[in-house]
This record gives structure tokens, sequence and C-alpha cells, in this order.
């Protein structure tokens, strides 16, 4: 997969992929169909694994040439040792999790850089639904209430205190919408936040 | 197809010659790159897939897996089956004649490891001018012969399935497979292991290791699901017969596996699972010993498979991963315990089918590299 594929694909990984450099080795927690991994090793000669728990996915990965391992993310990690990668991504995973405080610091144990994204709660559109007195519903909330995956709610400035706790220091913190950067009042106008994080 | 030169074993014995029956299906391409050996387990021999003529009761053991337009696909690779030395189904095994001796080995046959196996599966792939093969494939015992050609001939495979395995036995699974083998060896009809002169068999005793083993392959949930606690006549009978459906179940296939199972060939092949443990030559860790592996790897495991846990499977997951190994895991959530490997899965026949057909494709692209 090339460049122009995957930003028609998936514009915000194309964003995200400039961070990763050429011939390192990546772990992608929450790797889905394995379309990152494969861009990263065709394009970028990156080696390294997707985990994904799910079924459906599994295939998807394979057909891609993804190494993927069927793991849930929380009980997943252990099975890799101290700073095995050069870098972790936990891209629109991280908010699924229980334990977010523990998966990061796993995130950390086992690699040097870490690029994390989540749905910014702050998005002036969840704003706005909080203050009709509704929970967010939007293209990158798309869950209502009672049905969604998502666990936890976090803000680009909740997530920088909860990242400088755990040790690791904000390289680059980037506000996405469509897939493209937000410059001015990110933490209003970007519906997903990027953090670009390395071990203190 | 037979050798006349002598196998040396992991024992120190050796065999001085040996027949190795096997099976083939698919056509080898003119690179002989395309070939993958399907490894069997317990029970099973080389005749993998396909019937014999038309009768469906000759289907082979992993028809549902391998065949043309099966996941693994014989119209583009070429499948080798191949009974294992000590097995009952063609190859040399306790029930031949001993060389030495004039009469059939019986228990004197020289007891055979998985590496043994390996080595002689080796002499087969040299004999039909198999340098490499594109895979090495097998599920539960079978598995551990994968894994272990993987580490033994590292040059010799680009990809290797492991599929409901395990490194090594635990104490559970040593304990099990002893109480089949008391079965047999303490079953009067046995005679030391040279029954074949006696003209008779040790049925009861093969009878109560195959219901044992049976127990193992199938979890708890499945045998509810199947038979619960159904009666057999819909009343208790007050005696030791048959009362449950399940007791009925598992002497059935306990009588029917007496008929056609060698007595020896069971005891020699619990004994090649026991011994089973590469990590042992390495303290016990298993990611030196798969170190100098070369082969990109596939790892399933079933969630209810108690015999060979998922952990198991993780285990040699973690010690591929330390290694920087390419390798794919997938853990299927599936009822049937340990059997689910033989068993149709969308989920688990889907990730098999997908990464056969990512290596035909690799094949295919290595091959236009080569000529280009």
């Amino acid at each position: 997969m090339n460049f122009e594929q995957l930003s028609v694909l998936r514009p915000d990984l194309a964003f995200i992929a400039h961070w990763i450099d050429k011939g390192t080795h990546v772990l992608d927690l929450g790797c889905g169909n394995g379309v990152m991994m494969d861009y990263l090793q065709t394009d970028k000669q990156c080696s390294g694994y997707g985990i994904e728990i799910d079924d459906a996915m599994i295939p998807l990965c394979v057909d891609r040439g993804v190494s993927v391992i069927q793991r849930d993310l929380e009980a997943g990690l252990s099975i890799f040792g101290d700073n095995t990668f050069d870098t972790v991504l936990c891209l629109s995973a991280l908010q699924m999790m229980k334990d977010v405080e523990g998966v990061l610091r796993d995130i950390a144990r086992v690699g040097g850089d870490a690029i994390v994204s989540f749905p910014n709660f702050a998005y002036w559109p969840h704003r706005i639904a909080l203050l009709r007195g509704r929970m967010p519903v939007s293209k990158s909330l798309p869950y209502e209430w009672y049905d969604t995956p998502n666990l936890r709610c976090a803000t680009i400035r909740d997530f920088e205190e909860l990242a400088d706790e755990i040790g690791l220091q904000v390289i680059d913190c980037v506000a996405l919408d469509d897939g493209k950067p937000v410059e001015f009042l990110r933490n209003w106008r970007g519906s997903l936040a990027v953090f670009r994080l390395r071990k203190k | 197809m037979f050798f006349a030169e002598p196998l040396p074993l992991q024992s120190g014995a050796q065999i001085a010659d040996y027949t190795l029956v096997y099976e083939t299906y698919g056509t080898l391409n003119a690179d002989r790159s395309n070939a993958v050996l399907v490894c069997h387990a317990l029970n099973a021999s080389h005749h993998v897939a396909g019937t014999y003529g038309d009768d469906k009761g000759t289907k082979g053991w992993w028809d549902n897996m391998v065949g043309p337009g099966k996941p693994l696909d014989t119209d583009r690779f070429f499948v080798i089956g191949v009974n294992n030395l000590g097995s009952c189904f063609g190859s040399t095994g306790p029930m031949h004649t001993n060389p030495a001796t004039g009469k059939p080995y019986g228990a004197h046959f020289p007891v055979i490891t998985v590496e043994d196996w390996v080595q002689a599966q080796a002499r087969l792939a040299d004999a039909l001018g198999i340098q490499q093969f594109a895979a090495v494939m097998g599920g539960s015992l079978g598995g551990m012969q994968a894994l272990s050609w993987s580490i033994q001939f590292p040059e010799r495979l680009r990809h290797c399935l492991v599929i409901a395995s395990t490194p090594k036995l635990t104490a559970q699974n040593i304990a099990f497979d002893d109480v089949a083998r008391q079965a047999i060896l303490t079953d009067p009809q046995y005679h030391g292991g040279d029954f074949y002169e006696h003209g008779v068999v040790p049925k009861n005793g093969l009878r109560v290791a195959r219901m044992l083993g049976h127990i193992t392959y199938l979890s708890d949930d499945d045998m509810a699901a199947k038979f619960g606690r159904d009666l057999r006549s819909g009343s208790y009978q007050f005696g030791y017969g048959i009362d449950f459906e399940i007791e009925s179940y598992l002497r059935y296939q306990g009588d029917k596996f007496s008929e056609y199972f060698d007595a020896n060939t069971y005891l020699l092949i619990t004994k090649a699972l026991d011994y089973f443990d590469p990590a042992r030559d390495f303290g016990g860790n298993l990611s030196k010993a798969l170190e100098g592996t070369r082969a990109k790897f596939l790892v399933v495991s079933f969630s209810t498979d108690w015999r060979f846990s998922p952990e198991r499977s993780r285990e040699i997951v973690e010690a591929l991963v330390d290694n920087k190994r390419t390798v794919t895991y997938a853990e299927i959530d599936a009822p049937h315990g340990h059997d689910a490997f033989l068993l149709d899965d969308v989920r688990y026949m889907s990730v098999v089918r997908s990464y056969f057909e990512r290596m035909a494709l690799e094949t295919v692209a290595s091959n236009k590299g080569e000529r280009a």
C-alpha cells in the first residue's frame, strides 16, 4: 500500500504515518484490518505486529501480510519485553480500555515512542450536545450512550495530564478534523486528538 | 518408500531400515517451491484428504482443510501426508518384523521422538527432491512436528503452521497419557508387547486408553450440549451397563478404536508426546530454543481446548516475538475443545485460507523475481 492509497482510505492515519521513521519496529495496538501496518511495511520498510481482538479482522490482516496477534490489549502487552519496539501505536483504541492508565504504562514499558489517538470529547459539537442536555453522537463518537464501546471520555487537556503523570513526554499534540490538522482552538475544533509521546 | 540407510534416534538406538508410506495431492511446480508437508497427530495417518474410490467412509482426516478449493488448496500447493515411524498405518512400526530377530518388534520397537519423526520426514523430502517446503503444518502432535521442523531444519521451510499445539506437555497431560499406557500395559492380552504371536489384541486396554483420551479432546460444555445427562433407555438401570448416552458414546469410540489401532503404537506415540520439550536443552528457555528458526509462523489455538490450552500457544507466540519472528496468532473462540482443530469453524478456516492465499502470492512473486 502506498501513501496515496492510505490517504484516501484513512487520512487520519496518513497524517500520523509522517511521524514514523523508516525501518522501525512498530507495535500497532487495536490494528483493525491492518491498514496502517500494511502501509508501514510496504512503504516504510517497518517491521512489527498488530494486536487485535476482533475475529473478523484477523483474516483481513493476514490478507495484507500483517503479522497480527489476536489478544485483548489489556492482557496482550504482557508477551512483549521491555523496550521491544521503536514506536507503539494506539490509535482510536485507548478510549475502549477499562484500565487506560495500565495500558499506557505498558505502552511506555514496551516502546520508546508512542503515538496515541482518541476522540476528543471537547470537540465543539460534543459540547453543544451536552449543553442541550444530551450525550454527543457524532462522526467521531458514532454510538448512543447505552451501546458505545468507548468506556472513557477524555479531552486533549485531560490526556496531557495523565501522560505527564505516567512519565511520557508530549513531543507533539495535534487535533485532527476529517484527517486534517486544526491549528486554532484545537480542543474545540479537533474531533480526534493525536499525541506523539516519548519516554522521559 | 523404502529407506535402506539406518536412522539414528534420539534415544541412541537406531532403526536399521524402514518404510514410510505417504500420499501426495496436487502438483509439484517446476521449481519445487509449492510443497506443503502435513504432519499427523496421534491416531491419524498419511491419508490426509480425499477418498479411496467413491467410498465416503475413507475420507482423509483433514479433508475439510486440504483439497481443491479448500483452505490448503491442492490446486495451488503440492501437499504431502506421511505416516510416521512406529505408527500402524503402513510405515514401519511395532507390528512389523524386526530384521535382527525375524519376529515382530512388539514392545522392542525403539521409542521414537518428535525430533526423530522430523528427521525421517526430512529424508522423505530429500528423496522427493524437495529442498525447501512452502510450509510444514500440523495440529496437536502434528503441530509439535511442524515446530520441530522450524528448529531442526530452519532453512527447509518458509512457513510453519502450529495449530492447537504446545511447546511441551503439562504434568496433567503426562498423567493422562500414563493412565492410558497403564490400561494397555496391564491388559493380560498385552503379553509384554508380544501379543501378535499370541494371536490376540489387548482390546480392553486400548479401549480404556481411547475413552480417556477422548474425554480430553472434548470440552465440558460440548459434552454437556451433546450428551448432558441423557439416558439411553429413559430410566436408570441400577446396574453397571450403559445408563448414560455419554457412556454409550465413549464405549463405542473405544470399541471402534481398539479394532484398528495398535497397542504398541499407542504407547510409543504417547511417549513421543510426553518427551517433546525443545526448550529442555536450553534450560527451559523456549525463546532460546526458537532463536535459530527462520520460518514465518501461524499459530492457532481454541478457547475451550483444555488439553493444549491457548496459554500454551501463547508461550510459543511469546518466544517467537522475543526473537522478532514473523508470527500471526489466532485464538479462536470455539466450543469444541481440542477437537476443534479438525472441525469446520468459519473463523478458523478463513484465517488458514487467508494465510495460504497470501503464501501463494509470495511464491508467485518470488518466482517472477527470480526469472526477471
